[in-house]
């Protein structure tokens, strides 16, 4: 979030921003921790026992609405981000409520979708499958949370006049972990929901 | 303070039709879960309209395309490890034979 | 020291005579962190070689009656988690915090609040995992926690503590990587080019790349199993479907990259030693960097040779044999730069020397019986043997604790101000080299006698008693040498001779400021020329090749009036005040579910200390 450091008006312009270069070395983190989620799921896909299979459950159109709506927080992160750039930090405050608010609304669905999953017989101990499912969908909706806290601690800290020099890069650094998180759900998307049924 | 040392962004109009691509695709996408007819060919089809999805998002709105390549290195390195790696695990587990 | 830029002097002003227990527990400043990195690995060395010498003292004779089963199995878990996760990565951790800034030309790591957050989530880590002894017992499950073993015990909390502690271990070594990497990539000196980068610099920065790429899979395993005995998901049940095969994919996609990550450091030590005591530049530089480079990204392609007997079919064994046989070639390529370097140079026998030779030694010894696991039907012989038990100290001990303890003796002087007793290191070394040998190069015949691991106790008349008990003699030994060690030091403190700035003639960016250095590392921000920068300053070459000494040319730069203001990193609370909050987080956790209530009470911690954090002043109002 708002890491910032002594070295930041230092400046050393050798291979870039030294909080943007970190946040890409998180990312690059990331990606094996996802892969490592979603590869555990590839291989329970079918080993759902007595319980409900991914056909039997899953959602299409439901999960459809949901990933559009985490897609366009996606768009409204980055027009915050070009409100940044030009420094106009009321549009910038707008986007990112509005990010943190479908990201919200992800989330709600995501409640929704897992209390209807526990209705009709599919938790965590039903099966590998189910264990598998909840607790990759889980990670990633935890990473959207705390996306939401981050967006919210922007906004609130945008206010504060003090902060406004390192303003442009907070917003890019949010921006870069929000996208991420939308680019990891266009993966499960796929890989988790449409291939499965 | 790094603005001043990128390359230009895109427009805010860029952005938009970006959403609008990334619409289409993945109403394509759910449309041929439905159509029976292209059994075989699904999972390909899925595979490659979500890595569409994925570029356009990491290299417009993440900027990777217009920014420094150190950033697109690191990300890279973990983005390609990640399959490698776990394409072996699944391998030597049997899934992606045969099926 | 004169110094005429009023920066420099404000800048050493105000963080002068920062003393006592608050100032360390808020400090940023680098090498106050590696300090206590190195301090703590230390005393976590001493915690698991009391645990190794009661597993010797246990298996000294037949049918031991020291310790009993149960208690012998936390033995052994705890002495290989304790040495990898709380000795040899913190002591690697120890010199990369304190010199890679120094070698780099820079004043402080990139993120030097998050440098503490990283060292007090280590610490509070390691006293996490070691009260288990006192709360119903610590970890017996091994320090790779093979499920279904790990997963099946639910009522004895031990297993617990071992998938908490290693992962909140996990996320300190993670977050100390990123800000390596960010360092390396964005703190150089005017001139300090990658490949002019000091190979130790150099070896760091793959490190903490390993690190970034190998920790996440585990965090997920170490999640899954922490899941599967607390909520009754099935990720390894077998009964349900599940595989244990995927805890060992997913320990050993980090385990292989870890043992990189252990030995790694200790080649860069050794690089840097060698060609100071052989008074030659190191041969064949850029090989021994890119052989690093292979080593980095090959150690992800052989992690399945450690699973030849789980059954993975010809294809894949056939594969993994074949990657790490292969992965013996840049080892080889550095071993043969090594002896490159020390060919015709003019050798210094000093303590460092001795310990990076003895490094070479055994770690040739213990990279050969490695590279006999990659011939698969040899290596389900050996399996689950001591032959194992031998190999991997051979390259664990010979190896990374020979070259960390050439790099304690070299750079001591630079750290205290003090050289460390010549005798007392020598005595140290050779007695460390001979109670080594003795203790590792019998467990070869054990095993290959057919010796199991892991097993408290063994008959009468099977063969194993007189090897056996040579092997405990050995490890007394070493106790021995480490007391000689710990006297050294105590010996230094009162009485070592003052090192000055530049004891040994060194090559590299650390000898040209004061020992200690002075907090903002360097007056003037050094402009880098060439490779082993420091050296071509002192010296020039004849027409022979000869070095030939500058007069003045080792002084240390002063700062002239023009020069910019010295910016430090403030003090901070809140890293460690987010660390403990972890720490009460990942207690609550072990106890669910009436455990929740203190998770409960940790998570506001962490969120607490970091909202202060980013609420928290750049730099100190002076500025
Ligand atoms: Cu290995």
């Amino acid at each position: 979030m708002a890491v910032l450091d002594h070295t930041e008006h230092a400046g050393h312009p050798d291979l870039g921003n030294v909080r943007k270069i970190a946040m890409w070395a998180f990312l690059g983190s990331e990606c094996l921790f996802f892969g490592t989620l979603i590869s555990t799921f590839l291989l329970y896909h079918n080993t759902t026992g007595d319980g409900p299979t991914a056909k039997e459950i899953f959602s299409i159109p439901f999960t459809s609405v949901s990933s559009f709506v985490l897609l366009m927080s996606s768009l409204t992160m980055v027009l915050a981000h070009h409100a940044a750039g030009r420094k106009d930090w009321r549009q910038m405050r707008v986007w990112l409520l509005a990010t943190a608010g479908l990201g919200l609304v992800f989330l709600s669905g995501q409640a929704y979708e897992f209390t209807t999953f526990v209705h009709e017989g599919l938790t965590v101990t039903t099966s590998p499958f189910g264990s598998a499912f909840f607790v990759l969908t889980s990670f990633h909706g935890g990473h959207v949370a705390i996306g939401v806290l981050m967006l919210l601690a922007t906004t609130f800290m945008s206010f504060g006049g003090k902060l406004h020099e390192g303003q442009g890069m907070n917003v890019e650094l949010v921006g870069l972990y929000w996208h991420f998180v939308d680019i990891v759900w266009i993966v499960i998307f796929t890989v988790v929901y449409l291939l499965q049924v | 303070m790094s603005e001043a040392i990128d390359r230009p962004h895109p427009t805010p109009r860029d952005y938009i039709l970006i959403a609008v691509i990334l619409f289409a695709i993945t109403a394509a996408e759910v449309a041929v879960t439905y159509v029976d007819a292209l059994d075989s060919a699904r999972a390909p089809m899925l595979i490659v309209m979500s890595a569409a999805k994925f570029l356009l998002v990491v290299g417009w709105y993440m900027h990777l395309r217009f920014d420094r390549p150190a950033y697109r290195n690191l990300f890279l390195i973990g983005l390609v490890l990640t399959p490698v790696l776990f394409g072996a695990v699944l391998l030597s587990f049997g899934l992606l034979i045969g099926n | 020291m004169a110094t005429l830029n009023p920066a420099v002097e404000s800048a050493t002003a105000s963080h002068h005579g920062r003393k006592g227990v608050w100032s360390w527990m808020t400090t940023t400043d680098h090498k106050r962190i590696g300090l206590l990195y190195g301090v703590s690995s230390l005393l976590f060395f001493l915690v698991g070689g009391v645990e190794a010498l009661l597993i010797r003292l246990q298996l000294a004779a037949a049918d031991g009656t020291v310790l009993s089963a149960d208690a012998y199995n936390q033995m052994f878990t705890m002495h290989a988690t304790t040495m990898v996760f709380l000795v040899i990565m913190p002591a690697a951790a120890a010199f990369t915090n304190y010199l890679l800034p120094i070698l780099l030309g820079a004043r402080d790591v990139a993120f030097p609040r998050l440098n503490a957050l990283s060292y007090w989530i280590y610490i509070f880590g390691g006293l996490f995992l070691t009260i288990s002894f006192f709360v119903g017992g610590a970890p017996d499950g091994g320090w790779f926690g093979y499920a279904p073993l790990s997963t099946q015990v639910t009522e004895i909390v031990r297993m617990d503590y071992w998938a908490l502690g290693v992962q909140i271990l996990g996320l300190a070594s993670l977050l100390s990587a990123i800000n390596f990497i960010t360092t390396v990539f964005t703190m150089r000196a005017p001139g300090m080019t990658l490949m002019r980068m000091p190979v130790f610099a150099w070896m760091a920065t793959v490190v903490a790349f390993l690190l970034l790429f190998s920790l996440p899979i585990i965090a997920v395993g170490l999640f899954e199993v922490f899941l599967d005995r607390n909520l009754g998901t099935l990720f390894f049940d077998a009964a349900a479907g599940g595989t244990p095969l995927l805890w060992q994919h997913l320990f050993w996609l980090f385990g292989h990259p870890e043992v990189y990550i252990l030995i790694l450091p200790a080649m860069g030590i050794v690089s840097e030693v060698l060609p100071v005591f052989s008074r030659k530049p190191l041969f064949g530089r850029s090989f021994v960097i890119f052989s690093g480079i292979a080593i980095g990204f090959m150690g992800f392609g052989v992690w399945a040779h450690h699973m030849f007997v789980a059954g993975l079919g010809p294809v894949a064994e056939a594969t993994f044999a074949l990657t790490t046989m292969l992965i013996a070639v840049p080892t080889g390529v550095k071993i043969f730069n090594w002896i490159g370097t020390v060919w015709g140079g003019s050798v210094r026998l000093a303590t460092p020397m001795l310990f990076s030779l003895g490094f070479i030694a055994m770690f040739v010894i213990g990279g050969l019986s490695g590279v006999t696991h990659s011939i698969v039907p040899s290596d389900t012989q050996q399996h689950d043997t001591y032959y194992i038990v031998a190999h991997f100290h051979y390259v664990l001990f010979g190896g990374a604790v020979f070259g960390l303890f050439g790099g304690i003796y070299y750079w001591w002087p630079k750290i205290t101000g003090k050289l460390l007793n010549e005798g007392l290191g020598k005595l140290h070394f050779w007695l460390m080299l001979i109670g080594f040998n003795l203790t590792f190069a019998p467990m070869h015949i054990l095993g290959l006698r057919g010796m199991p691991r892991r097993t408290y106790r063994y008959p009468k008349g099977l063969g194993f008693e007189f090897w056996n008990f040579i092997a405990t003699v050995g490890s007394l030994t070493i106790a021995v040498s480490i007391l000689i060690f710990l006297i050294n030091a105590w010996r230094t403190k009162a009485r070592g001779r003052v090192a000055g700035n530049d004891p040994w003639d060194g090559r590299t960016l650390e000898w040209s400021i004061s020992s200690p250095p002075p907090e903002h590392n360097f007056d003037v921000v050094p402009v880098v020329h060439a490779e082993d920068d420091f050296w071509h300053r002192k010296y020039r070459e004849d027409e022979e090749g000869r070095p030939v000494p500058i007069p003045g040319g080792g002084d240390p730069l002063v700062a002239g009036p023009d020069d910019p203001p010295i910016h430090l990193p403030s003090p901070s609370f809140y890293p460690i005040l987010a660390a403990f909050g972890m720490f009460l987080t990942v207690l609550g956790l072990v106890y669910v579910p009436l455990g929740l209530v203190l998770a409960g009470v940790g998570v506001v911690t962490v969120v607490w200390g970091l909202f202060g954090w980013s609420m928290e002043p750049l730099t100190r109002e002076e500025h």
